[in-house]
């Protein structure tokens, strides 16, 4: 039985009259909040799907994965992306809201970057989309500048006994970007096809890049 | 502000959910996203008014009622603040009153260029910057009642001053309200060891924005 079948017959029997029964409290308020904006004129109801729209189809990962990827192909591109990682992201018409100051760090054997905002849940939107659960969450938002090998460890990354961390904390309007190091034996791939091994979590600093045997055709 | 929003350091939260998971759990939260931006790009109240609504919630509800509850209850608190709904208007989820003037109202064929134009925080200000590239200062020990950027766990702590990124909106100042206040904001990179004492190794660093008034040099 799949998913929804299931919560299909989870409702099966109840009253299917009134739309509301199926709305919890908070959906509910939040539909009577939405109707006032709109009745008052301060949000029109096509701007709230576009905005959706936008954070959900448009703008996620596969932007941060495409930067990640020219950085690693071209070796000019990627110095321009550590000296000025705002203008060298925008080239690639990634930009804007959440993404008006952004710095690149780079992971090397020597060092490992890992990007939070402890105070609430700066994110860089424009090439990474919006942050998930676990990055806006006490748990991660809280340990990882005290202990940064414990979360490591919960993400199932270890490194390198000899291997710095630097924890970069998003206290002001600028927003971090880790450049991930380029898996081994990646050398014949295509730009496309590196930015495949770019994962979401690789550019936060919580995974490593995904190594080559892993890649799905 | 002394409040629990402010947990770097913390240890008391338990594991971390690494199961990857969609963006939104329900459809209620996708709404609470779009309506927060499409208010706030009414220009009502800024991004550091937003925050301080956030963070002044109850402690128990912050910890406790998911991210975009705490989003929705400081919408409604900030929509009240600033009179654009009424409380009767709220309970009942229709206007009785006229609506209060807006700066503008956002429409769909504008969204991607609003997105994209963004609001950079940079500004240019006369004065000079105060450090340098390689100072060391020391974070003052400032604790205010109401909301800055600044997080607890660097307080009285000394760092080296790691780069200079411009002049920037204050948040402390903007956020009540009292105008931009530009300031110079600098990255600080303190050493673990210095954080967090013998359990961290030396080598290990935290990097920290940090806004001018925030530090002094250490000597």
């Amino acid at each position: 039985m799949t998913k929804d079948e299931n919560e299909h017959t989870h409702h099966h029997g109840h009253d299917h009259d009134d739309e509301h029964s199926h709305l919890d409290p908070t959906a509910l308020r939040v539909r009577s909040l939405q109707t006032l904006l709109v009745d008052k004129g301060y949000v029109d109801p096509q701007t709230l799907n576009e905005l959706i729209d936008t954070y959900e189809n448009k703008v996620g990962p596969r932007n941060g994965a495409a930067v990640i990827a020219r950085a690693w192909a071209d070796q000019a591109y990627k110095q321009w992306l550590l000296d000025d990682a705002t203008a060298a992201i925008a080239s690639l018409d990634y930009c804007g809201r959440q993404g008006e100051h952004m710095i690149a760090v780079e992971n090397t054997p020597e060092v490992h970057n890992i990007v939070v905002c402890t105070l609430c849940s700066c994110y860089p939107w424009p090439v990474l989309g919006l942050p998930p659960a676990w990055y806006k969450s006490a748990p991660y938002r809280s340990r990882v500048v005290v202990d940064p090998a414990s979360v490591l460890a919960e993400f199932g990354v270890s490194l390198p006994t000899k291997t710095r961390i630097a924890i970069w904390d998003s206290t002001a309007e600028i927003r971090y970007l880790v450049i991930p190091q380029r898996p081994e034996n990646s050398e014949h791939l295509s730009e496309s096809e590196l930015s495949d091994l770019v994962n979401r979590n690789s550019m936060i600093g919580t995974a490593l890049a995904t190594p080559v045997k892993d890649q799905k055709a | 502000m002394n409040g629990v929003h402010d947990m770097g350091g913390l240890e008391c939260f338990g594991s971390i959910d690494t199961t990857p998971d969609g963006l939104f759990h329900a459809d209620w939260e996708k709404q609470v996203l779009a309506l927060s931006l499409a208010i706030g790009a009414t220009g009502t109240w800024n991004l550091d008014q937003s925050r301080f609504a956030r963070e002044s919630l109850e402690p128990s509800e912050y910890l406790s009622i998911g991210y975009y509850r705490i989003w929705l209850n400081a919408l409604e608190s900030l929509l009240l603040e600033h009179d654009l709904i009424t409380a009767a208007e709220l309970a009942k989820g229709k206007s009785l009153e006229h609506a209060k003037p807006v700066k503008r109202v956002l429409l769909a064929p504008d969204v991607a260029q609003a997105l994209s134009r963004g609001g950079p925080t940079n500004r240019d200000v006369k004065t000079r910057a105060l450090y340098q590239i390689g100072d060391k200062v020391r974070v003052r020990n400032i604790h205010a009642s109401t909301h800055t950027r600044l997080p607890a766990y660097v307080r009285n702590h000394t760092g080296v001053i790691h780069c200079i990124h411009g002049a920037h909106v204050y948040p402390d100042s903007n956020a009540l309200g009292q105008g931009e206040n530009p300031q110079w904001l600098y990255n600080v990179k303190f050493s673990a060891r210095e954080l967090w004492g013998e359990r961290r190794d030396e080598c290990d660093v935290v990097h920290v924005d940090c806004w001018e008034p925030y530090l002094e040099i250490q000597r």
